[in-house]
Formats: structure tokens, C-alpha cells, sequence
């Protein structure tokens, strides 16, 4: 555990740590705790909280009793839907962000002007999901009325497809695979510049006389990058993939501002909120919720033992 | 020798740099196509892709093509007919009464060539040349109009300046004086920026405030429960914002709180809290015991101790910390959609609603999203250390 004990000099009573600590408790379980424990609650009651969730069966449908919101949840076409995207999110978004942010990180270490390409990288971070999404909306625009060759192409990607000969395409109405994959890259573009600066970092930490033995004992630098660099740095690596993981499951923003979930583009976080919004199933809402904290705590749980193994080398 | 290897060296990093400079082509040519449309008259937006704002203008090319080997390059090389003259261009309000010139006959020659006459929309095209030439059409290649419209959440046919120059003062809606227009529009960004202003301070500094506390007492005072409670508060990272939504909705509606800033400074604090403590923690911790030992020896209290050196010291870790909670809390639109939606409109609020309900209207679209990052992006490139320090602490630590 930790070393830092406060010195026997510092023993001040049990009332005055309890005035330190208060107002961020009070805060906390008044916004985090009760609430989740609520969640949980709400899950197994109808729409509007009034009865238990049972009450909304039909009679010759299928009725789960009181886990009524779960059937809902876990077997509805729509999320059905939004599991697959999710999915589809989970491992493109991750390799991609993971792989490009290695892999410009160590490009970038090579050039003088390092701080620049690495800014440009890494800026999305600094802008809202909503601007992200209004950028790349307008990168796929597609002409009101495609078959009109006077109607001009001004959305970026169409322009270059028609220049190439091709016809434009609807990026973001084609399912189910156009249009994922490109939402999916708009969130490459925000995160992969978190994930190099992480991974920058740790690969700064590798010895360079570690990187200079091999050099010397003949390696070329595809084996130094596998045999030396990847494993030194695997911890940071697992961690920037557990953190994208979590990133992944809870992204909403870009789906809600680009396709509103439409075309077969739904997620699980934006089809919680529409529950909730949209169809006052405040129910069906704490259902999917659940949801998605069950499959981020096992992430999560992994991250802190893996932490917690740090801790105990240090 | 050594200079072969030096070349061997040079070219060997070219894919190196290759590579990098595409990958960041890559990154900024979306944000750049927003920029330069952000700036473009509205007509322009619609009729050329930004990337051709400094091709010739609409038209040139027909014209060239059509009527430059006998009018000339300047429309004036036919003596008595100047092409570019406003009167003579404004006869010909659409391009089918110039189309009709094309079969008249002048001085006994037929004007074109039937075989040779251009087709509708290269006719279209070159009157819309000619209208730009002679002056009737004024529309520069550059415009802050857009942005006019979008700080006043102008949303019509024309433009906020001209519908003003005209005087068409909408009562209620509209005053024409523009600073009042832009802080009051429950539609305009002007407002919004406000709003965030207003949203954004107050939910960066309490939970910084609160978590300063917390963490002061987790590292340097001493109580029963201490670890534990600090395991449980840090643990409390993992709760997504989603898991709270609802029953804090439901607070908030019997409390009259939806709607207020106080109900989304609150709300933004519990969020914040457990990252802040834990960050704020692991600083204070780390600090030098003889420091505090020295301090309460020579007298001073827990608060003087708190106040005068563990605020000051953790200075770094605090600015790291509220560049990323200003951050978080100004790009934020789950939150501000459940809890502000549009009785106080926040900008990402505004203009996901931009996005939803005007679906081609890009100029304002672009204006109003460069808007909302141009605070960010200050912040970012002014404090880029701290910015992606806070970032890195948050994530690498577990």
C-alpha cells in the first residue's frame, strides 16, 4: 500500500479531516453513488417508474417477468443493432487509433520538428465531439440530387471519388458497413492523437542504449520496433487499449450529431439516451445503462489490478 | 565516406517524412475545408467545393471558349458592344434572352454558328461570368457574413446586414443593433458562447476546489477509513455518466433544477470529483514530509499548512487539471442536452440542432462549429504542456 502515513506530528483530531473530506463526499454520493445504485433500481420497473417492469407484458408475447427492460435490452432489433456497431466500433476504433498512434509516435521521434507533427496529431482533442462530427459531415456531403452532373460535389470525399471516375456515395446513409466505418473514422482522427502521446512518452523512456545494443549487434529497425520497443512499452500499450475500450463503449456525440443513430448506425450510449428522451422509457433506459456498465467494469477492474501490480513493483 | 553515409542517412528518412507530412495532411484537410468554407458566401458554398475558393470565377473558362476570340479577354474588342457593361448585362436577367442572341443576326453576320452555340448551362455559366465582370454581381470571394449570422442565429433567405440595411426589424426576434441581437438570440451562437462561458467557469473551479480539500486529507491528515475511503472515492472513476442521467433527471424535475446552471455546475462537479481527487492525491502525496513536519513545528495549523503550502505547490497539477475539465465541460453536449437542452443553450446544444434541423445550410454550420473551438484551440496551443500533462495523468497512472 501506500508509504505516506501522516507523521505522528500531524494528528489534528477526527473532526477537521472529516471538514476536508466532506463536501466532495456529500457531492459524490448525492451524484455517483445513489444515483447508480438507483439505476439499478429503475431497471426493473415499468416506463414511468410506477409499477414493477412485469406490468408491460402482453399476454401471448414473450415476458421476461420482472427483467421485462433486459429482454428489451438484450434481444430488441435496434440493439441487436447497436451491439453489432458497438462491436464493429470496439475493434476497428482500437486497432486503428492504437496502431496509427504507435506507429506515427515513432516516426515522429525521428524528425526535428517533432513538437509540430505531433501538435497537428493530437489537436482534435482540443475540439468537441459535435465539431468533429459538423467537420467530417461536411468531408462526406453528398449532392442533394447525385444524378444531376450540374449539381456540384462540394463534400471533399466525393470530389475525389468523382475525379477518380467513380460515382459520389452516400457515406453516411449506406449500411451497414459504409456508413459505421465512417463514423468510425472520425473517431480515429480524435483519439489516435491521445493515443501517440501516450505512447510517445513511454517509448521516450526505452534506454537508448538498450536500442543502440541491438543496432550494433546487427538488428534492423523492424526488429528493434517488434523485439525491443513493443515489448518494453506493452503495459502502456495495454493501458491505451483498456482506455479506448471504455472510450468506445460510452461514444455518443459523433453518432448522435452525424446520423442520430438512423441508417442502422446506432449505439448502445445513444440508444440509452433516446430511451430516456425520446421515448420517456425511463425503464428500458436504466436497462441499457446497466448494460453498458456491465461491460465496462470488467475492463475497468482490469485496469486497476494491473495497476495495482505496478504499485507493488515500485 | 562520412559524407555517403550522411546521404544514405538524408535519403533514408524520406518515407520518414513522407509519411508524416501525409499523415498530417490527412488530420488537418477537414479542418481546413471547414475554415475556408466558414468564410465563403453562402452562394459560393453551394456551387464550388472549398478547395476551388481561389479557382477563376464561375464561367470564365465558357467564356474564353465562346465569346473571347471575337470580344476579347476585356468583352470591349467589337466596337459599340462592351460585354462588361452593367446596362447591356442587366438586360439579360436569365440566360435564356442571352441564349436568343446567340441566332440574331448583327451587320448582316449571323451572331454563332448554330453548330457552334453553347449549351444551357454554359450559357448559365457565362452570364454568371458577365454579371461578376461587370459589376452587378458583387459577391466577394471572402465574407464574415456567416459569422454575423451565426453569432445572431439569423436563419433566412438573405443575410443579417442586408435584411438590417433594409430595416426589416422583426419585433421580438430581431433589433438590428447587433450587439444586443448576439447576446440575447435564444437561436445564435453569441448567446451560446455565453452560455458555455457561464456553464464552463463554475464547473471547473468547484470541483477543483472540492477535490483540493479531499485530497489534502487523503495524503497529509490521518483518520479512521482513510485508505479505504479513498479506494472507494477513486473507484468511483469507473460509473459512466450515463449510469447517473436519469435519476438525477428525475431529482432535478422535482427541484425545478432542470434548466438552471446550478443544477449543471452540480452535476458536472460529481463528475469531475473522483479524477480530480485522485490526480490532485497522487500530486500532494508525492511532496516532500519534512516539508509539512517543518511547517506544523513551526506552528503553523492544518488550514495554514493547506492554504499556504499545498495549494501553492500544486499550482502545476491544478492548471493541468482545470484545462482539462474546462475542456471537458465546454465540449460537452450529453450533459448540456439532458439538463440545459434549449431553455440555455450551450454551443455543442446549438449546433447539434443546427445539424439536425438545417441540413444543408453550411456556412452557418461552419461558422458557428469554428465558434465553439475557437476557445479550445486558444487554450490548447497556449497551454499545450499542461493540456496533454492533465490528459497523460488521467490515464497512464490507471
Amino acid at each position: 500500500m501506500k508509504k505516506s502515513a501522516a507523521p505522528a506530528i500531524m494528528r489534528q483530531g477526527q473532526l477537521l479531516p472529516w471538514i476536508f473530506v466532506g463536501p466532495a463526499l456529500a457531492i459524490l454520493i448525492i451524484y455517483v453513488a445513489y444515483p447508480t445504485f438507483n439505476t439499478f433500481l429503475l431497471s426493473f420497473q415499468n416506463a414511468d417508474s410506477t409499477q414493477l417492469a412485469s406490468a408491460a407484458c402482453q399476454p401471448d408475447q414473450p415476458c421476461w417477468g420482472i427483467l421485462e427492460n433486459y429482454r428489451y435490452a438484450l434481444t430488441s432489433k435496434v440493439m441487436l443493432t447497436s451491439f453489432r456497431n458497438n462491436a464493429l466500433w470496439l475493434i476497428l476504433m482500437v486497432s486503428g487509433t492504437v496502431s496509427l498512434g504507435l506507429f506515427y509516435a515513432v516516426l515522429a521521434d525521428r524528425v526535428r520538428y517533432e513538437p509540430l507533427a505531433k501538435a497537428i496529431i493530437f489537436l482534435p482533442m482540443a475540439i468537441s465531439f459535435v465539431g468533429a462530427g459538423v467537420i467530417w459531415k461536411f468531408v462526406y456531403a453528398y449532392p442533394i440530387n447525385p444524378n444531376d452532373p450540374n449539381v456540384p460535389v462540394i463534400g471533399l470525399l466525393n470530389a475525389i471519388v468523382t475525379a477518380l471516375g467513380g460515382k459520389p456515395v452516400a457515406w453516411l446513409s449506406t449500411g451497414p458497413w459504409v456508413n459505421n466505418i465512417a463514423l468510425i473514422v472520425v473517431g480515429i482522427w480524435i483519439w489516435t492523437g491521445f493515443c501517440m502521446t501516450i505512447l510517445s512518452a513511454a517509448l521516450k523512456g526505452v534506454p537508448a542504449e538498450i536500442l543502440e545494443a541491438a543496432r550494433v549487434d546487427g538488428a534492423n529497425e523492424w526488429m528493434v520496433f517488434w523485439k525491443i520497443m513493443v515489448p518494453m512499452i506493452m503495459p502502456t500499450i495495454t493501458v491505451v487499449i483498456t482506455t479506448m475500450t471504455i472510450n468506445v463503449l460510452k461514444v455518443f456525440d459523433i453518432v448522435y450529431v452525424m446520423t442520430g443513430g438512423n441508417y442502422g448506425t446506432d449505439v448502445i450510449a445513444n440508444r440509452m439516451y433516446m430511451e430516456m428522451y425520446q421515448h420517456q422509457d425511463a425503464g428500458r433506459s436504466a436497462a441499457i445503462a446497466v448494460i453498458l456498465v456491465l461491460a465496462i467494469i470488467p475492463v475497468m477492474l482490469y485496469n486497476v489490478r494491473r495497476f495495482r501490480e505496478q504499485e507493488a513493483i515500485r | 565516406m562520412n559524407n555517403m553515409v550522411k546521404l544514405n542517412n538524408v535519403l533514408g528518412r524520406i518515407p520518414v517524412h513522407v509519411a508524416i507530412i501525409a499523415m498530417c495532411v490527412v488530420w488537418l484537410l477537414p479542418a481546413v475545408g471547414l475554415l475556408v468554407t466558414s468564410f465563403r458566401p453562402v452562394q459560393d458554398v453551394n456551387e464550388t467545393g472549398w478547395w476551388m475558393v481561389f479557382a477563376p470565377p464561375k464561367g470564365a473558362a465558357e467564356y474564353k471558349q465562346f465569346c473571347s476570340p471575337c470580344h476579347g479577354s476585356n468583352g470591349s474588342k467589337v466596337a459599340g458592344v462592351n460585354l462588361f457593361d452593367p446596362d447591356l448585362v442587366s438586360k439579360y436577367r436569365r440566360s435564356m434572352y442571352l441564349a436568343a442572341t446567340f441566332s440574331k443576326e448583327f451587320d448582316g453576320k449571323v451572331h454563332i454558328e448554330k453548330d457552334q452555340w453553347p449549351n444551357e448551362q454554359q450559357t448559365a455559366n457565362i452570364l454568371s461570368y458577365l454579371r461578376r465582370e461587370s459589376g452587378l454581381d458583387t459577391r466577394p470571394r471572402f465574407t464574415l457574413s456567416n459569422y454575423v449570422d451565426a453569432l445572431v442565429g439569423y436563419r433566412g433567405r438573405e443575410t443579417y446586414r442586408e435584411e438590417c440595411a433594409k430595416g426589416n426589424i422583426i419585433p421580438g426576434e430581431r433589433t438590428c443593433n447587433f450587439i444586443k441581437d448576439m447576446t440575447t438570440s435564444q437561436t445564435g451562437m453569441g448567446r451560446a458562447f455565453i452560455n458555455s462561458l457561464l456553464v464552463t467557469i463554475p464547473a471547473t473551479i468547484l470541483p477543483i476546489l472540492f477535490a483540493a480539500f479531499a485530497a489534502y486529507a487523503f495524503s497529509w491528515l490521518d483518520f479512521h477509513g482513510r485508505q479505504v475511503l479513498f479506494a472507494i472515492l477513486v473507484g468511483l472513476q469507473v460509473v459512466p455518466l450515463q449510469m447517473t442521467l436519469i435519476p438525477i433527471y428525475k431529482i432535478y424535475t422535482s427541484l425545478g433544477l432542470n434548466g438552471t446552471f446550478l443544477g449543471v455546475w452540480l452535476f458536472h462537479t460529481g463528475f469531475g470529483l473522483p479524477y480530480a481527487i485522485y490526480l490532485l492525491r497522487n500530486f500532494l502525496g508525492a511532496l516532500p514530509r519534512d516539508l509539512f513536519e517543518s511547517a506544523y513545528l513551526d506552528g503553523a495549523s492544518v488550514w495554514t499548512a493547506f492554504f499556504r503550502l499545498a495549494i501553492p505547490l500544486s499550482v502545476p497539477a491544478i492548471a493541468s487539471l482545470g484545462i482539462f475539465q474546462f475542456l471537458w465541460v465546454w465540449n460537452d453536449l450529453l450533459v448540456a442536452l439532458v439538463f440545459l437542452g434549449g431553455t440555455t443553450p450551450v454551443m455543442t446544444y446549438q449546433i447539434s440542432n443546427l445539424v439536425t434541423s438545417l441540413g444543408g445550410g453550411w456556412h452557418l454550420l461552419t461558422a458557428a462549429a469554428f465558434l465553439s473551438m475557437l476557445l479550445p484551440m486558444i487554450v490548447f496551443f497556449s497551454l499545450q504542456r499542461y493540456f496533454i500533462r492533465g490528459i497523460l495523468a488521467g490515464s497512464v497512472k490507471g
